[in-house]
C-alpha cells in the first residue's frame, strides 16, 4: 500500500520501510521547539525528572516571541527561566529580543527546517513547516521536555485528506483566503488527528508565504500536519538557507486518502471568518455593505506577518489614510522581514496612513498584549483564531481575513472587498 | 482506577483559549492557572467545582492552541476525567502525558446533563450514569498509551 508525504517522512524518522495509518511509532526528531510560553513549563518537566542533558543543543530552538518585549514581571520571569536554562544547556537556537521574531516565520527564514525534516513544537502552529515539504506538528510541554531529553516523540502515524489545488487565484485573493476557504468547507474538526496533504498544478500559483499560510492554519481544521510537495518554489526558498541536508518526499501514486477534494482557485473570494471560530466563513461578496464595523485591524503574526503580507497591505494602504476611530498595528513576523519592509518603503507607507508598525511578538494575536480589545469591539485581524476572548475581552470579537482585506477594512471602517474600496 | 463527581456539561469545540486564557499564561503555576480554569466559557467554574468533578462536553474538546497550560488547569482545579465526543489531539496528547484521565464517548457526551453524577470505570472503559441509571461504553485506551499511564506519565515512560 502506497504512503502519503507525512507517512513517508515519519517512517524514514522511525528507521522503517513503511508505515500505514494508525500504527504507533517513535521517530527521531530534526528540530524540537519551544516558546516563552511552553518552555518554562517544559523546563520544569526537565527539571523535575532530574534531566541532565538535552540530546542535542542544535536542534532545540527557544523563540521568546509571545510576551516579548516583556509585558509584565511574570512574563519577564519565565523568560529570565528559559535564557538561564538555555545558558546552561548552550541551546545554539535560544532566541531573544533582538534576535527573535515570531517563531514560524523565523524558523523558516533561519533554515532550522526545510525539506524532509521532523518538527516537534510547543505551540500548535508548528504545523507551519509543512509548506517546506517538512513534517511538523504541535505538541504540549511534556512533549518538548521528552523530545529535548531523548530526540525522539511518538507518534499516531496520521491517515490523509487530499487537497488537490486546480487554477489560478484571482485578483487579491491568496494563500490566507484559500485556507479560511478550506476550514469553512470541512469544518474545525473537519481533519482532526489527520494529514492535510496539498498537490496539484495549482500550487505553483501560490509562492513560499502563501504556502505557509495555508500550512499554519492546517491546525484549525484540526490537522495534525499541513503539507506540500516541494517545488522549484520550495527549493529556491530553501536554497542557501537550510541548514540541514534537504530530502524531498513525493506522495506514493497509490497513497490511501481518506477523502480528496479538488479546490479551484481560480473561485475562491476573498474570504472572512467571523465570530467565534475559523469555520465562521463568509465570502466578502456575502458580507453586507456596513455590516461589519471594526474598531481595530491587526496585520502580522505567525500567518500573516511575511513580506508578501506586509506588500499586500502597503498596496492598499499607499496613499490612503486609516478610518477615524480604527486603530491599525502592524507586526511583522520577523527582523529581517522588518528591516527588508523598511528598506522597501512600506513602514513610510503605513505610518503616513496612520498606522503603528510594531516589533514581531505573538502578543495582539493572543490577547497578551499590543492591542487588546475592550467589550464590544470588533478587529478584523490577519491572525489565525477568532475564538471567545481570543484577542482581549470576552465580549469583544475577532473577524479573520488576509493582509489586504484588513487593510482595506482598515480604511473603510467596515470589513470590505478590496475591489471596492 | 476509578472517578466519580458531578458533570460539569459544554458543548462543541471548547476552545484552549477559553479553557485557560492566554492572559495568564505569564505563570507555570498550577494553582494560578486553575484559579482562573474555563473563565471565558462559564465564569462561575471555580467557585462551583469540586475535587473529584467531571466535565463532559460534544465534540472537538481542547482545539486551538497547544498549552498544556490548559489541562494543567483542568486537573489543578480538581477535575477527576474529562469525557466528550472527540478531542483536539494536541489536547489529547497533553492530557495523556500530565495523567488527565479523558474519554471518547459519543453516547455519554450527548447523554449526559450538567449535575448529573457519573462514575467511571478507567480499566473497563465503563461510565456509570448515576443520575439517570444508565451506562456507556468508552473506547478503551490503546496498549501504547496504556503503558505510559501506567508509568506515570510521558517522562517516566522514556527514563526508566
Amino acid at each position: 500500500m502506497g504512503m502519503t508525504m507525512s507517512q513517508k517522512i515519519l517512517a524514514a524518522h522511525a528507521g522503517l520501510d513503511s508505515v500505514k495509518a494508525g500504527q504507533l511509532i517513535e521517530a527521531k526528531l530534526d528540530m524540537v521547539l519551544g516558546n516563552d510560553v511552553t518552555s518554562p513549563v517544559a523546563i520544569n518537566v526537565f527539571e523535575e525528572n532530574n534531566a541532565t542533558s538535552v540530546f542535542d543543543n542544535t536542534k532545540i530552538a527557544m523563540i521568546m516571541d509571545h510576551f516579548t518585549p516583556n509585558k509584565d514581571i511574570k512574563a519577564a520571569t519565565q523568560c529570565l527561566q528559559v535564557r538561564k536554562f538555555a545558558d546552561k544547556y548552550d541551546i545554539k537556537n535560544f532566541l531573544d529580543v533582538g534576535q527573535m521574531g515570531i517563531e514560524h516565520a523565523l524558523l523558516p527564514e533561519m533554515g532550522l527546517v526545510g525539506p524532509g525534516s521532523l518538527c516537534i513544537g510547543a505551540d500548535s502552529h508548528t504545523c507551519t513547516y509543512g509548506a517546506l515539504g517538512a513534517f511538523s506538528t504541535g505538541v504540549g510541554s511534556t512533549d518538548m521536555a521528552a523530545g529535548m531529553i531523548s530526540g525522539k516523540a511518538w507518534f499516531k502515524v496520521p491517515s490523509a485528506i487530499n487537497f488537490e489545488l486546480i487554477g489560478k487565484p484571482q485578483g487579491y485573493v491568496s494563500g490566507k483566503d484559500v485556507i479560511l476557504h478550506i476550514i469553512g468547507m470541512i469544518g474545525v474538526d473537519g481533519a482532526l488527528y489527520k494529514s492535510m496533504e496539498f498537490c496539484g498544478e495549482g500550487i505553483k500559483y501560490l509562492n513560499i508565504d502563501d504556502r505557509l499560510c495555508i500550512a499554519n492554519m492546517a491546525i484549525e481544521a484540526g490537522a495534525k500536519n499541513g503539507i506540500f510537495p516541494v517545488d522549484d518554489v520550495t527549493r529556491e526558498y530553501c536554497n542557501g538557507r537550510f541548514q540541514g541536508t534537504p530530502v524531498e518526499y513525493t506522495a506514493d501514486e497509490d497513497a490511501v486518502y481518506d477523502e480528496t477534494y479538488v479546490i479551484d482557485l481560480s473561485e475562491i473570494r476573498p474570504t472572512v471568518a467571523f465570530p467565534h471560530l475559523p469555520e465562521n466563513t463568509k465570502t466578502v461578496d456575502e458580507i453586507g455593505e456596513k455590516e461589519v464595523k471594526i474598531d481595530q485591524a491587526v496585520i502580522g503574526s505567525c500567518t500573516n506577518g511575511r513580506i508578501s503580507d506586509l506588500r499586500a497591505a502597503a498596496e492598499i494602504l499607499k496613499g490612503r489614510k486609516i478610518a477615524k476611530g480604527v486603530r491599525c498595528i502592524i507586526f511583522p513576523g520577523t527582523q529581517k522581514i522588518w528591516l527588508q519592509a523598511m528598506h522597501e518603503g512600506l513602514f513610510d507607507i503605513f505610518i503616513e496612513a496612520g498606522a503603528v508598525v510594531s516589533t514581531p511578538t505573538c502578543g495582539p494575536c493572543l490577547g497578551g498584549h499590543m492591542g487588546i480589545l475592550a467589550a464590544g469591539e470588533k478587529a478584523v485581524s490577519t491572525t489565525n483564531r477568532n475564538f471567545v476572548g481570543r484577542m482581549g475581552h470576552v465580549d469583544s470579537e475577532v473577524y479573520l481575513a488576509s493582509p489586504a482585506v484588513a487593510a482595506a477594512s482598515a480604511v473603510a471602517g467596515y470589513i470590505i472587498d478590496p475591489e471596492k474600496l | 482506577m476509578n472517578a466519580r463527581g458531578r458533570v460539569h456539561k459544554y458543548g462543541d469545540n471548547v476552545d484552549t483559549d477559553v479553557i485557560i486564557p492566554a492572559r495568564y499564561l505569564n505563570t507555570a503555576s498550577h494553582k494560578e492557572l486553575a484559579a482562573h480554569c474555563m473563565e471565558d466559557i462559564d465564569k462561575d467554574f471555580v467557585n462551583k467545582v469540586k475535587d473529584g468533578d467531571i466535565i463532559v462536553a460534544d465534540k472537538n474538546f481542547g482545539c486551538g492552541s497547544s498549552r498544556e497550560h490548559a489541562p494543567i488547569a483542568i486537573k489543578a482545579s480538581g477535575i477527576s476525567c474529562v469525557i466528550a465526543s472527540t478531542f483536539a489531539r494536541i489536547f489529547y496528547r497533553n492530557s495523556i502525558n500530565i495523567g488527565l484521565p479523558i474519554l471518547e464517548c459519543d453516547e455519554a457526551a450527548k447523554d449526559i446533563e450538567d449535575g448529573d453524577i457519573v462514575s467511571v470505570d478507567y480499566d473497563t472503559g465503563v461510565i456509570l450514569n448515576e443520575t439517570k441509571n444508565k451506562k456507556y461504553q468508552a473506547e478503551p485506551f490503546p496498549e501504547f498509551i496504556q503503558n505510559i499511564i501506567r508509568k506515570g506519565g510521558l517522562i517516566k515512560s522514556i527514563t526508566e
